[in-house]
């Protein structure tokens, strides 16, 4: 899963002599490429979506013409629309917090020195370079009921009596990707969690240490506090990522006929490819950006990535 | 001039660590041989799905499809997986490689050259509205294709690009160029002007001080954005699935999903292609492995 954190940007106050301070024309030519990217290719196709979701969209991608907001009727009116919030919200839910939990035993113990400790976090980063695609077709076929090396593995340390199909029902399913979401979102989350521990100053350490708090003590009193930004970040962005993943679902519950197994965001790639309902796949994009838009703003709230020092 | 505190981070991983605390007058050999022991099964979990591909792609159809499954192949290692593959009738495997590399390079000069003056310039010099363009750039990283597919697709319609390398060239170079601004963006910041101010007085011009000055000292901050996005390119799904619809044209993200759910898979095939998909990437991320720490710690810490 490539993803990074976004940055604190912290514009310092400087001396700021006339040379440093440009005119917006003079400045275009710096950022307007960049302007010219973000506004052609993101903020426009956003505006674009809101606006299809309101007309009604011929096959082949047409403007038939002005419906109004009939294309959210008929999206609230859906009756898979309930279950599918309620797939999204469990998946959300459980994988972020799963993977928040044991990427904090992770980073904690990955910031012990010991040899080969490098090799460990190498091991680490490979579901992370590595597509989230191919990590969770292996995932697919390790769990085949007849074939999947997984599946017997579990039967071979007696985790279960005889193999399972469980990509063939919703609840396994949904689980098996839940497992594989958090698989992928571990080393993200590891890695800032780590970046937050190596930035606890070993003073505070030291001093805990002096005061005689012992080792329990010492982290919840001394290192959890520090920790408190690079938890936020883990766990926003982990939202966001996981609310809008969309190969993991698609590959671990696609035998799944129907939409009982599906999330928002799976649910919106079915509705735009099989369906080619392009104005009512934009309605329910537009309902997904929305709450992206919720989530993002309570990053920017809690994070404060844009304060002045 | 003090250098910035993230840009510090970005430049000098964590050297604090380098100090091995283990040895003599450190912790118990037994307590750092347990480290050891937990550090090999955790690199262990994370690496046996991939350990699966790499056996599953060396094994024959009949054993890889076999009942009970073995874990280790009995016929032999079948390297010739590794040639036979690409005319699998499945999808144009060829051509979906050569597609995946063209929008990831593509994508990835694209970002280069738009984010490297933004990145120098913002670093540098103050404008009207600059807090608002940086505020636009951390929004949108926050933003991936997959959210607003619906709108990119019919956008690439009516510019009749749709299934067009350039499509995926301009999308993956837009989700991609905000990091890529922002990581530059530390690294320049972290260069002291006076440098900038010295050359000037030299009578250099603001692009030559960016080119001769200062591009030999981020470079560090450049190969991670090269690398970061081009590794997030190259793993894209969402859009391509939706806009690349002619089998040619599709990365390799796409087109492997054509082998999941038929009656009986090339598995071996499919973890063949995974293989030769995955190293390189890892090969790459591992190089900026101490940077991603770095570079998060400026985020994430305040």
């Amino acid at each position: 899963m490539s993803t990074l954190t976004p940055p604190v940007i912290r514009e310092r106050k400087r001396g700021g002599g006339p040379q440093n301070r440009d005119s917006l024309w003079a400045a275009l030519p710096w950022v307007g490429p960049v302007l010219l990217l973000i506004f052609g290719v993101v903020l426009f196709p956003a505006a674009y979506m809101i606006y299809s979701s309101t007309r009604r969209i011929s096959q082949a991608g047409t403007n038939v013409e002005g419906v109004g907001f009939e294309n959210f009727a008929t999206v609230f009116a859906d009756p898979n629309l309930p279950r599918v919030l309620l797939n999204t919200f469990v998946w959300v839910i459980v994988v972020v917090s799963v993977t928040v939990v044991l990427s904090l035993l992770l980073a904690n113990f990955l910031n012990k020195p010991f040899p080969g400790r490098t090799l460990v976090r190498m091991a680490v980063i490979v579901p992370w370079a590595a597509s989230v695609v191919m990590t969770t077709t292996v995932f697919y076929y390790g769990l085949d009921r007849d074939y999947g090396i997984m599946n017997s593995f579990l039967v071979d340390i007696g985790l279960l009596d005889s193999t399972y199909g469980f990509t063939k029902n919703v609840a396994t399913a949904l689980g098996a990707a839940i497992v594989v979401g958090i698989f992928v979102s571990i080393p993200f989350t590891t890695y800032t969690l780590l970046a937050g521990l190596q930035a606890v100053p070993s003073d505070a350490l030291e001093a805990a240490k002096m005061d005689g708090a012992g080792p329990v003590r010492t982290y919840f009193s001394v290192v959890l506090p520090q920790l408190r930004g690079a938890l936020a970040v883990a766990v926003l962005i982990n939202v966001i990522n996981v609310f809008n993943n969309l190969p993991i679902l698609r590959i671990m519950t696609g035998s799944i006929p129907g939409y009982s197994a599906d999330t928002l965001m799976t649910y919106i790639f079915k509705v735009l490819q099989f369906d080619r309902r392009l104005d009512i796949a934009s309605a329910l994009s537009v309902v997904n950006f929305a709450v992206v838009i919720l989530i993002v703003a309570v990053y920017v709230k809690v994070v404060k990535p844009m304060k002045e020092t | 001039m003090s250098v910035s505190a993230p840009a510090k981070a970005a430049i000098q991983p964590v050297r604090q660590n380098r100090v091995r605390k283990y040895g003599p007058d450190g912790i118990s050999g037994r307590r750092l041989g347990l480290r050891i022991a937990v550090g090999v099964i955790i690199a262990l979990v994370f690496l046996t799905p991939y350990l699966i591909m790499l056996v599953g792609s060396l094994k024959t159809r009949p054993e890889i499809l076999r009942v009970p499954p073995r874990y280790f192949p009995q016929d032999g290692l079948q390297w010739g997986n590794y040639a036979s593959m690409w005319s699998t009738p499945e999808t144009p495997l060829p051509f979906n490689l050569i597609s995946t590399l063209i929008i990831s390079i593509f994508a990835t000069l694209l970002v280069l050259l738009v984010a490297t003056p933004a990145a120098y310039y913002t670093a540098r010099f103050r404008f009207p509205g600059k807090i608002a363009f940086l505020f636009l750039v951390i929004v949108t990283q926050m933003l991936q294709p997959a959210v607003l597919t619906a709108g990119l697709f019919r956008q690439m319609l009516v510019l009749d690009i749709n299934d067009t390398w350039l499509a995926m060239i301009l999308i993956n170079a837009a989700f991609n160029l905000s990091f890529a601004l922002w990581i530059m963006h530390s690294f320049f910041a972290g260069i002291p002007k006076e440098i900038d101010e010295a050359a000037q007085l030299d009578g250099a011009g603001r692009l030559k001080v960016l080119f001769t000055v200062n591009l030999p000292l981020v470079w560090p901050g450049i190969v991670t954005a090269i690398i970061f996005t081009f590794v997030s390119s190259w793993n894209e799904f969402a859009a391509s699935l939706v806009i690349m619809s002619t089998a040619e044209n599709q990365p390799l993200s796409v087109a492997l999903t054509k082998f999941i759910g038929q009656y009986a898979t090339s598995w071996q095939y499919v973890f063949g292609i995974s293989i030769v998909a995955i190293i390189p990437v890892i090969i790459l991320f591992a190089l900026i492995e101490k940077r991603l720490i770095g570079g998060l710690t400026a985020g994430a810490v305040k």
